[in-house]
């Protein structure tokens, strides 16, 4: 393992800018997740340090050493692909096999069958091992590629998205399960996705990724209580925050306020202005309230055992709000 | 309960597409089992008309296919009897077997030629795709607008100057210049088919190989080719026949070294009187080797021609 960064890193496919500018460190032993749209970039940074793509501007550093020339070889990392990272034409055990079979490593073979079984067991797939690739669900398709990455020691571990084809529970189950792993390997691994659920719960360190520039980066709870643009804002937290215009719950704004920031959490209710019940969810684990204030819509979290009905009239109030300009950067 | 989908078929179309498949096997197969029956046939029974489907068999055909044989006189037929069962064979016509036909040579020429071409054409054309499929080649549309062009017209346009060119390369009657000429015509096709075929092997397996260590070459070779198979396969099917069956240029270029058994077959007419049995044993054999080939990679080819369909 090692500290990997990008320094002022760029990256065009012909008009398209893919990347603009990145600085970015992934310190030694962390779990980075960026977080960021389709398109964002994400993909695009992960082949860069891969060096499956060569930057236009911009260093890569991995453990200390630029790596802007090497082969992706010599760079010593291991990724997990978006898709289609299993060898069809092979059996599970070959897959997990086969980077420790690299001209690189040449590993022996018995221990390769000691990895090869270790890393099945961690994934719950041994009874798979002697399968063809193609014999395996979508969910045991995706262990298997993360596998094929945790059979090797790399610089650093590379995610693209592993978790997003499979199923709620599944997605749930390996969450935790990658999060163990990278405890025990103290490994530094960067993981790309689109889930912010997957961002909150697996990462030291979140990046916010918007049309290839990086808006964002601190711990999960950091990037949650102070985002720095109305962006990042609305990319965390569910139900997403609440953008209402200045002055609407009759808060304090400092000048060149454009609009408020309320995490559904922050609005109290007793006190306040009137708004109106639209609808109430039962959602099981929280009971979300849809208000109606002044002809916007408001979003807030009540009671399990609420017996609001729609068409009533509550009252509510800010706390700890946030506030960004006209562009949407932080103010407060 | 039975209900209508759209992906599976319902029992009375599979059942009239199965007729109709199979009449149409038997169809295109009567020449075949024609030319097959042929060959076991003695010369009378094989000109008799209406033909006979029921006839005594001979291996006579076979017989006179690879040997060569002479007229003996009676005393010279007494004094030596028949040696084996071939020579018993061709004693009813006063004759004996004094050595083998050229049948042998010429069909080993047929299998060197064909399989070597193939073989080139398979290898040469896996690695034009290859780089075509997946490098920035300076104007790759137009070369390979240029690499097909060339079957744009039929070869055979071209016979005069690769005639005149051969003779003074020296590469007239040879083996190898038969090779490079059949590889020459069999290139496009298998630049262009096997292109199709790398095109739809995603790039992230071979990636994927380079991340793990490998070298882009040791990633083509244990990545691409296994999953290239079924294009290769069928690509080898599809050059193989044509070199096989060639006959213009075989006849044009080759005689006495490195004639192939295409232009040979008919010459065995004129030897002896019309000896259809043994044309039709030539032919049978003929068909053999292609015939086989394509039986072992059936499988590869099934899948080769639904690629695209099953895949994903
Ligand atoms: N090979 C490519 N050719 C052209 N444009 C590309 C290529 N790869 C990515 N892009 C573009 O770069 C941008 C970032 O893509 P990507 O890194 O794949 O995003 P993400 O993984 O976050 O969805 C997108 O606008 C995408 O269309
Ligand atoms: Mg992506």
């Amino acid at each position: 393992m090692a500290e990997v960064s990008l320094q002022n890193v760029s990256k065009s496919y012909g008009k398209t800018a893919a990347l603009t500018d990145i600085d970015l460190t992934v310190p030694d032993g962390s779990f980075v997740v960026l977080l960021g749209p389709t398109g964002a970039g994400k993909t695009t940074t992960l082949r860069l340090i891969a060096g499956l793509e060569k930057a236009d501007a911009g260093n890569i550093q991995i453990d200390g050493r630029t790596v802007n020339t090497e082969t992706p070889a010599q760079r010593d990392v291991a990724m997990v692909f978006q898709q289609y990272s299993l060898y069809p034409h092979l059996t599970v055990r070959d897959n997990l096999a086969f980077p420790l079979r690299s001209p690189i490593l040449k590993t022996p073979e018995d221990e390769i069958s000691r990895k090869v079984q270790e890393v099945a067991e961690v994934l719950h797939i041994p009874h798979k091992l002697n399968n063809k690739a193609t014999e395996l669900s979508g969910g045991e398709m995706q262990r298997v590629s993360i596998g094929r990455a945790l059979v090797r020691d790399p610089a650093i571990y590379l995610m693209d998205e592993p978790l997003s084809s499979l199923d709620a529970k599944l997605r749930a189950d390996l969450r935790v399960e990658l999060k163990r792993i990278h405890a025990e390997l103290a490994s530094t691994l960067l993981y790309v996705t689109h889930d912010q659920i997957e961002a909150m719960t697996m990462a030291s360190h979140v990046g916010v990724l918007d049309e290839g520039k990086l808006v964002q980066f601190g711990s999960p709870r950091d990037i949650y209580e102070n985002p720095s643009t109305s962006y990042v804002a609305a990319r965390l937290g569910q139900p997403r925050i609440n953008l209402l215009p200045v002055g609407l719950l009759g808060e304090d704004a400092p000048s060149g306020a454009h609009q408020v920031g309320l995490r559904p959490e922050n609005i109290r209710q007793g006190d306040g202005r009137d708004a109106t019940v639209v609808r109430v969810e039962h959602l099981g684990d929280q009971t979300r309230l849809h208000l109606k204030l002044n002809d916007h819509d408001v979003i807030t979290l009540t009671d399990p055992h609420s017996s609001l009905a729609p068409g009533e009239t509550i009252r509510i109030a800010a706390q700890n709000p946030l506030f960004f300009d006209a562009e949407g950067v932080r103010i407060t | 309960m039975s209900s209508f989908s759209v992906t599976e078929p319902s029992n009375r179309s599979k059942w009239f597409a199965g007729t109709l498949v199979i009449l149409y096997a038997l169809v295109t197969m009567i020449p075949l089992a024609w030319i097959m029956l042929t060959g076991f046939k003695s010369p009378a029974d094989a000109i008799s008309y209406p033909p006979k489907v029921v006839f005594e068999p001979t291996l006579e055909g076979y017989v006179n296919l690879f040997t060569t044989r002479t007229r003996q006189t009676e005393e010279f037929l007494q004094n030596n009897p028949p040696e084996n069962w071939a020579d018993d064979i061709v004693r009813q016509y006063d004759m004996v077997i004094v050595g083998p036909s050229k049948f042998g040579e010429r069909f080993m020429n047929s299998v060197i030629i064909g399989f070597g071409s193939t073989f080139l054409s398979v290898f040469l054309g896996t690695l034009a795709a290859y780089a075509f499929s997946r490098f920035k080649i300076p104007l790759a549309d137009d070369l390979l607008f240029f690499i097909l062009s060339t079957r744009m017209m039929p070869p055979i346009a071209v016979a005069i100057p690769i005639f005149l060119m051969y003779r003074n390369l020296g590469l007239s009657d040879t083996h190898l210049g038969m090779i490079l000429l059949y590889t020459a015509v069999n290139i496009s096709l298998a630049v262009w088919l096997l292109k199709g075929f790398i095109d739809e092997i995603p790039k992230e397996y071979e990636e994927a190989a380079l991340i793990d260590g490998y070298t882009r070459f040791q990633a083509f070779y244990k990545v691409v080719l296994p999953q290239a198979a079924t294009g290769i396969a069928s690509t080898a099917i599809f050059c193989l026949i044509f070199a096989w069956n060639e006959y213009a240029f075989a006849v044009l270029l080759t005689s006495a070294t490195a004639q192939t058994a295409p232009p040979f077959i008919p010459t065995i007419i004129g030897v002896g009187g019309l000896d259809w049995p043994a044309v039709a044993a030539g032919a049978t054999i003929f068909l053999l080797p292609v015939m086989i080939f394509t039986i072992l990679l059936r499988k590869h080819l099934l899948r080769g021609i639904t690629f695209g369909a099953v895949r994903k």
